[in-house]
């Protein structure tokens, strides 16, 4: 199947991964895509490491979105915050000089029942997305570097979560509008990112039939990240495969001389070749469990890092998307 | 036998519980796997490997077609399959959340009326299911259970992925804090005083509080919290008690930490904070193991050499090579693609090679053993798979 071509006409990508597969990496290439194609970006980074903002080159920033790139605005997801915002704008409660000790409490209950914090997470999404439909909020695309695979149902689920536990009171109305939002395939699309190799792998089609059989919300493309490069075509495989012969040997060491050069140049390409053949194995799983658009990204063997990495990661799904 | 203690094996000799941590994806599991088969095969002993979610296929290669909650013995057919014989046993188990949450119920409530009311409750298994840090409690309470039976020399334990890796260092503190509170007993307060006098102060008290709480959740999700709480609180003691013995076994001389690692920047830097905590809370830290390293060669200057003359002088060498009699070599163009395509797969690898050495000398604050596992060619299917990253980890059969 190929990439949707409509993945980037939503209103919410949210990005998704098992960790050290590089969410973050392709959540600010496809933002500054975006931003390529005059979309005003937001970028709402779930965990908190200040990943995405290095990815621009930028100072880590905080609950107030900070434009770190032309067109792309970063904020840092801070449930604290999310709730005071909440309050001031919703209830009308006088809290801000108080809310010290009740945030203490509230962080209590929300270890309790967890469905809360999430919630305040996908909710100040989800009103970021609103706002920006509305005319209210400048974002042509808000994109949320999400939780973990591990975590992320759990999180994009929240509001059914809360809606089911909480039987009535204004928060129980609160999610209603949420969940129309994050249920739209118009507006929004869970996106996973995977590698080639067996966990990731693994993770990614669990998510997959885990968020069709417990989440309203759409999906959107897998992007597989840090695919190595085929080397060889069948024919020079077999010249390959030929080269550790006595003869080929021979022949080339009258060139290279007598020093381990050559073996170390030879193990190193078999050690290539066998890694991109057992990832082949794992994709090949991918391709055979989950039937969505894939996007594939290069493995990056250059010293490339921050905004110039971010630039290769935007051109690759650029190519990816047919753009 | 001589205990080198600075080896990976003489810690696993010294030692009754090996913690493994790190950030996810750099091979925690395999790690704890080949460990445990290392210390099994070389030291002796019953050694468990206690792991979170291994992936099938590491089931399948210890021979096990499902790891359980329940220790399952390696069967020693898995072992004469790879030409391995153990000195020792090795056995495995997998951590259940739910079922180990239900143990520790059972176990800590004043009776089984009380158990069942706090497992039925819907806020319990939003607590024990999806609250991150409950895996890291009941791993760390589960390997308490297992090492007090008794029933193993050495346990190797590999840790929840979790967002931050120091959480679940602090997960037995802070369900002790978090059960001993005074934030519990107020939340609880206006719930389990009946009325009169002391009611309606605990309700002054509290009442900022509650006016926020009631608008957000609605009271009669608040009661239902408070009455979880009621019943869970009925087990305080013994979660408590628990609760810290299992931080005293992790400060313990008898348990050391590993921290795996691979030599990418933000798992290496993450490795790094994780040491560094380790040693400032005054945790055992035991080595590091740099996970899925690139061979020494692709850093070699002959290689490099090489490299460079295989491109430079390819379609001269391709020449010759199309003259040896070989018939897959019969084509000098193909030969010629062949080899400019290596020499730049191997400079390709080269940079990758020379990244992770820099990261190498930036490790800082390292224990004595730091130990290296190459990156292997193919996934681990079997246990000669295990069996290959245990030669990596104790070398020259130490």
């Amino acid at each position: 199947m190929t990439a949707a071509p409509d993945l980037l006409a939503r209103r919410l990508l949210v990005v998704t991964g098992k960790g050290g597969v590089g969410k973050s990496t392709v959540t600010a290439g496809l933002a500054l895509l975006a931003a390529d194609l005059g979309k005003r970006v937001l970028i709402v980074e779930v965990d908190g490491k200040g990943d995405i903002c290095s990815k621009f080159e930028h100072p880590r920033v905080g609950f107030d979105p900070v434009e770190v790139h032309p067109n792309i605005s970063v904020l840092a997801m801070d449930t604290e915050a999310s709730l005071r915002e909440y309050l001031r704008l919703n209830l009308k409660v006088p809290v801000l000089g108080r809310l010290g000790p009740v945030a203490r409490v509230f962080d209590f209950v929300a270890t309790a029942a967890p469905g809360v914090k999430e919630v305040l997470t996908i909710g100040k999404v989800a009103w970021e997305v609103r706002e920006s439909i509305e005319g209210r909020a400048p974002w042509d695309l808000v994109l949320v570097d999400a939780a973990a695979t591990g975590h992320v149902v759990a999180q994009m689920g929240a509001p059914d979560a809360i809606r089911d536990l909480v039987s009535v009171g204004p928060i129980r109305s609160q999610t209603e509008w949420m969940i129309r939002i994050l249920s739209d395939p118009a507006i929004t699309a869970l996106n996973v990112v995977t590698t080639p190799e067996e966990m990731p792998v693994s993770e990614t089609i669990d998510l997959v039939t885990r968020a069709r059989s417990e989440l309203d919300v759409p999906l959107g493309a897998v992007i597989v990240n840090r695919v190595l490069p085929e080397l060889f075509a069948r024919a020079e495989e077999a010249a390959f495969d030929a080269l550790g012969a006595e003869a080929s040997r021979a022949a080339l060491g009258a060139h290279l001389g007598d020093g381990p050069g050559l073996d170390d140049v030879l193990a190193g390409a078999r050690l290539a070749v066998a890694l991109r053949r057992t990832r082949a194995v794992h994709l090949a799983n991918l391709r055979a469990a989950v039937d969505l658009p894939m996007l594939y990204l290069p493995y990056l063997f250059t010293r490339t890092h921050g905004l110039r990495e971010t630039r290769v990661v935007a051109d690759s799904l650029g190519a990816e998307f047919g753009l | 036998m001589t205990v080198d203690r600075s080896s990976l094996a003489g810690l696993v000799a010294a030692k009754e519980i090996i913690v493994l941590c790190g950030s996810g994806g750099v091979g925690k599991t395999s790690i704890a796997a080949a460990t445990a088969l290392g210390a099994a095969s070389r030291t002796g002993g019953k050694v468990l490997v206690l792991t979170i979610d291994p992936a099938k296929r590491l089931a399948s290669a210890l021979g096990l077609e499902e790891i359980g909650n329940v220790e399952t013995r390696v069967p020693e057919s898995a072992f004469t399959q790879v030409g391995l014989t153990p000195r020792g046993e090795l056995w495995a188990a997998m951590l259940d959340t739910k079922q180990s949450w239900d143990a520790l119920v059972m176990r800590h409530a004043p009776d089984e009326a009380t158990a069942h009311r706090i497992i039925d409750n819907a806020l319990y298994d939003n607590i024990t299911g999806r609250f991150v840090q409950s895996h890291d409690y009941i791993a760390m309470e589960r390997l308490f259970e297992v090492h007090a039976s008794g029933a193993y020399d050495l346990i190797v334990i590999d840790t929840p992925p979790t967002r931050n890796a120091l959480d679940f260092l602090e997960a037995p503190h802070r369900m002790a804090e978090f059960f001993g509170g005074r934030l519990l007993r107020w939340l609880t307060a206006p719930y389990r005083l009946g009325g009169g006098r002391g009611a309606r102060l605990v309700n002054l008290a509290s009442r900022p509080f509650y006016q926020v709480a009631d608008r957000i959740l609605g009271s009669q999700f608040l009661q239902d919290i408070a009455e979880f709480f009621l019943n869970f609180q009925s087990m305080y003691d013994g979660f408590v008690t628990r609760a810290r013995a299992v931080e005293r076994l992790l400060h313990d001389k008898r348990t050391t930490f590993v921290v795996v690692t691979t030599l990418e920047a933000s798992p290496l830097h993450e490795a790094r904070v994780f040491c560094e905590e380790l040693v400032a809370r005054d945790f055992p830290f035991g080595a590091i193991v740099l996970n899925k390293t690139l061979p020494a060669s692709f850093t070699s200057a002959d290689g490099s050499r090489a490299a460079t003359v295989l491109t430079d002088d390819a379609d001269a060498l391709a020449g010759d090579l199309a003259v040896t009699g070989e018939p897959a070599l019969a084509d000098a163009g193909i030969d010629a693609r062949v080899l400019r395509t290596i020499a730049a797969s191997y400079r390709n690898f080269s940079v990758v090679a020379s990244r992770e050495a820099e990261l190498r000398t930036e490790l800082g604050r390292v224990p004595e053993v730091v130990v290296d596992v190459p990156n292997l060619e193919a996934d681990v299917h079997d246990l000669g798979g295990l069996a290959r990253i245990a030669e990596a980890l104790f070398p020259d059969g130490a």
